[in-house]
């Protein structure tokens, strides 16, 4: 790819720190808590921690999928809610479950260029409060009604409403124009690349112990900020077992044939409640205020499949754009101590990455030399969202800040002072994927 | 947390009736404008009693304050009385002070203050020395007990070394005047150097310093965050992990820095200094707040009630003191450590035996720590009695409207009157006080 831009940047944004509230489930603890409150807690939380009340940033970027209509300058109204300056401006951002590893790359991208000096990347979403709108047919009566000047056609109106017209539609997460939602989409995937159960099962078991020992091991104490009485992940299960979790039942790719289903509501991401975000800046405006360089932004990447004709699965999209990232990077899998892949559902992690070793699959579709296996060791070491919980809008910035946190730790532990490197991939509905390369300062 | 009662008999109908009946009348005590500190500072005009150089150099003190001041009984209400007794050397030249004293206290404003400079009696003196001024000790907390309407009564103390007008002397003496002191009755403030330094602006003695408050998400804590940071300090509040929300908020108000961790870690100070010093450089004044409650009769105490009780209020504090007084640089003018005791410490509680254990303890180790400490630091203690928290709303109604009544003050104090306590003993004014237990309880009837 002789045309795109090389790594380094002219200089490279420092992920300084991060804070996000513990994620709920769906209908939980946050079942009374809109995206605009749940994303002013986490602001809130971590001004606190960083100090930064009536700081003026260069910016803040936000986003949630699920969004009400009133939020549409979300991430301003909760910048002006919080202690932050008010002449903070701010900007909302929308990459579906990369929505916030988008928004770390936007500010990033501006530090990186000279335009700002500091900023904060955040997402958020609600399923508890997701907007309800009404039928096309009643939207377009109300419309009309409000246009209308005379009684005599606001009444005909008013009387052209059909009980019908009255149901409520729900946002799902179906793909638009396959109908399919996204987990019967990814038992399609599951099955084209032979992934087993057990398979699936392993990962979600690590999942959760991994999660529940980095809270033991206090690995979370500057990352998050208890909200609404929660102080962990709601849906994080320390106690499970391999046992408990094969015992539950296929819920996706049912119709794919006898004894194929194999995905279950234990390695599949639960509907999810919360809030993250990261601040960025540069390493002197970290060092004017006595803040940690804990990782800087290396490089990103993303990426889109065609998953309407079938050609790709709906959410492969990390399998193109990890290795076009590593290429251009000149990077390898080995060059990394942290490999992080959102877990949308345990095989999206074991698609991605048997995608990843496949020469086939790699020269013909990527057009680039496999990358080999990857290392089970670091694959997600503190857990990720089939243990915490996927908040759409707000799972990239939860793993750009346990990523960077992981990267300042090893770094301290590394006497010889070589690169630790940290690797992000996030699929996304659309079938789009964002990827990130972090390096320890 | 209000109090009804108090309320009930300063307004209305219900006012008459309760003075009628002679029932005990709370007051509303007379506390700190956060928009106007120290504006008056006293209510009224200044009475100076005494003679001799020590007095006129109080007075001139207090001229310097723009204070109305006068050597002898004004016409109309007086704010504050100030009986000087450093020169008295036998009992019965405390007779004409003492009787002057008497015939202005009906005039005395209410939220009024009495304050009593002397010197300590020693095993050194002569008896007669030792006895009158000992013999102060009886006198100020009978004259406390005799006051009404808000008004307390308190005493500096001076030791050998100290002149009436060292800062300590004269920031104690300020202190126990103003607002800041409301629920400080019937109590001495000993000031046993001249060490300390007058503050550039009295308001904002603690501009530029940086202070660590343990527990600093709720309760006391928060409050002592807010007067810490009203008088000019950087405040790094610590809490556990699990407080983390009502931290940040309180931090946020303060502008602050909010630190979640359990002061029970191994490397907790390592992490607070860290933190600090990146920030700030240094750390001045760290306040032990953080401190919990496992009441039950010892007979029925399971060993982690008692364990935890321990480990949080006292173990902890010991860990911690041990590496900030080890950190080289850490306080370049000086460490203040100020540790939360209780009145359970000093006189026992029914219930709460690991508590009272961990408080008294807590005031064993600031007795030593000062010895440790001095001419480059100080640690002191404060004791509030009952205060009007989250964690004294639980107690019965009944219990808890008899405890209330307990002092001569007959009212529970609120979370700032500890808070302002605190906030003076880490000032700079205070430099000369060390070792001391500072009580706020209003003149409790249990302990001293």
């Amino acid at each position: 790819m002789p045309n795109r831009p090389s790594s380094p940047t002219p200089r490279r944004a420092a992920v300084i720190g991060s804070n996000r509230i513990p994620f709920g489930k769906a209908g939980g603890a946050y079942a009374n808590a809109s995206n605009l409150d749940m994303l002013g807690a986490a602001l809130s939380g971590l001004v606190a921690r960083f100090q930064l009340q009536g700081e003026r940033l260069g910016d803040v970027a936000g986003g949630a999928v699920l969004k009400h209509s009133r939020d549409f300058n979300m991430t301003r109204e909760a910048v002006l809610g919080s202690a932050l300056s008010p002449q903070t401006p701010a900007f909302d951002v929308q990459r579906a479950c990369g929505t916030s590893l988008e928004t770390v790359t936007a500010v990033a991208n501006k530090i990186a260029l000279g335009q700002i000096d500091s900023g904060i990347a955040a997402g958020v979403d609600s399923t508890s409060d997701a907007p309800i709108v009404v039928s096309d047919r009643l939207r377009g009566t109300l419309i009309k009604l409000s246009r209308a000047k005379t009684i005599p056609d606001k009444l005909r109106l008013v009387a052209s409403i059909r009980p019908g017209d009255l149901a409520p539609v729900a946002p799902d997460v179906a793909e638009p124009r396959t109908g399919l939602s996204m987990g019967e989409h990814q038992a399609l995937t599951t099955l084209k690349w032979k992934i087993t159960r057990e398979a699936q099962d392993e990962i979600a078991l690590a999942s959760h112990q991994n999660l529940a020992q980095a809270y033991s091991d206090g690995l979370f104490d500057d990352l998050i900020t208890p909200y609404r009485g929660l102080t962990r992940d709601e849906s994080l299960r320390p106690d499970t077992s391999a046992e408990k979790l094969a015992k539950l039942k296929p819920v996706f790719g049912k119709g794919l044939g006898e004894g194929v289903a194999t995905m279950t509501a234990g390695n599949s991401t639960p509907l999810s409640d919360g809030a993250a975000t990261v601040l960025l800046g540069t390493d002197e405006w970290a060092a004017e205020r006595g803040l940690p360089v804990l990782a800087h932004v290396v490089d990103a990447e993303a990426a889109a499949v065609d998953f309407v004709r079938g050609e790709e699965g709906l959410l492969m999209g990390g399998a193109y754009a990890v290795p076009r990232l590593l290429h251009r990077n000149k990077l390898v899998l080995a060059d990394f101590d942290f490999i992080e892949i959102h877990e949308a559902f345990a095989s999206t992690v074991l698609t991605t990455t048997a995608a990843w070793a496949d020469e086939k699959f790699m020269v013909e579709k990527v057009g680039l030399p496999p990358l080999g296996r990857i290392n089970p060791a670091v694959l997600n070491v503190a857990g990720s969202s089939l243990a915490a919980g996927h908040p759409f809008g707000a799972t990239g910035a939860r793993i750009v800040g346990t990523l960077a946190t992981l990267l300042a730790r090893a770094k301290k532990d590394r006497p010889d002072g070589g690169a630790v490197r940290g690797l992000i991939s996030v699929c996304a509905a659309g079938g789009q994927a964002v990827a990130m390369i972090l390096e320890a300062a | 947390m209000s109090d009804a009662y108090l309320e009930l008999v300063n307004s209305g109908i219900t006012k008459t009736l309760a003075t009628k009946l002679g029932l005990p009348r709370p007051a509303h005590l007379r506390r700190t404008d956060p928009s106007a500190v120290d504006t008056p500072l006293v209510p009224g005009r200044t009475l100076v009693i005494g003679e001799g150089p020590d007095t006129d150099a109080i007075a001139r003190v207090l001229l310097g304050w723009d204070l109305d001041v006068h050597r002898n009984a004004p016409e109309g209400k007086v704010g504050a009385v100030v009986v000087v007794l450093t020169d008295l050397t036998s009992p019965e030249q405390a007779s004409q002070r003492v009787r002057a004293l008497g015939s202005v206290l009906r005039s005395l404003a209410p939220g009024g203050r009495v304050v009593t400079v002397s010197r300590a009696a020693g095993p050194e003196d002569e008896p007669a020395v030792a006895a009158v001024r000992h013999g102060v000790d009886g006198l100020l907390r009978s004259v406390a007990k005799e006051l009404r309407a808000g008004a307390t009564g308190n005493g500096v103390v001076l030791g050998e070394t100290v002149s009436p007008d060292a800062p300590s002397a004269v920031g104690a003496l300020r202190f126990l005047l103003s607002a800041r002191s409301a629920f400080v009755d019937g109590q001495f403030v000993r000031v046993s150097t001249p060490d300390g330094a007058a503050p550039a602006d009295w308001t904002r003695p603690l501009e530029g310093r940086v202070a660590v408050v343990t527990g600093a998400a709720r309760g006391i804590g928060a409050e002592i965050a807010r007067v810490l940071h009203r008088d000019g300090a950087q405040v790094l509040g610590v809490d556990v992990p699990a407080a983390g929300e009502s931290l940040a908020t309180v931090m946020n108000e303060v502008g602050g820095i909010a630190l979640q961790l359990d002061i029970t870690a191994d490397d907790a100070a390592e992490r607070i200094i860290e933190r600090a010093r990146a920030r700030y450089g240094r750390i001045d004044v760290v306040v032990h707040n953080a401190g919990i409650t496992r009441d039950k009769l010892l007979a029925n105490m399971k060993p982690e009630q008692w364990d935890a009780v321990v480990a949080v209020n006292i173990e902890a504090q010991l860990r911690m003191n041990d590496v900030f007084l080890a950190a080289d640089g850490l306080a370049p003018d000086g460490l203040r450590l100020v540790s939360l005791a209780s009145t359970s410490g000093i006189a026992g509680n029914r219930g709460q035996t690991n508590y009272g254990f961990s408080k008294a303890a807590v005031i064993g180790m600031t007795r030593s720590l000062a010895g440790r400490v001095a001419g480059a630091g100080t640690a002191n203690a404060v004791a509030p009695g009952f205060i009007e928290t989250e964690m004294t709303a639980r107690i019965p109604t009944l219990t808890r409207q008899v405890a209330r009544r307990l002092n001569s003050l007959q009212q529970g104090g609120q979370p700032v009157d500890v808070a302002e306590a605190i906030a003076f003993l880490a000032s700079p004014q205070a430099g000369g006080i060390n070792g001391e237990v500072l009580r706020v309880c209003g003149q409790n009837m249990v302990g001293q």
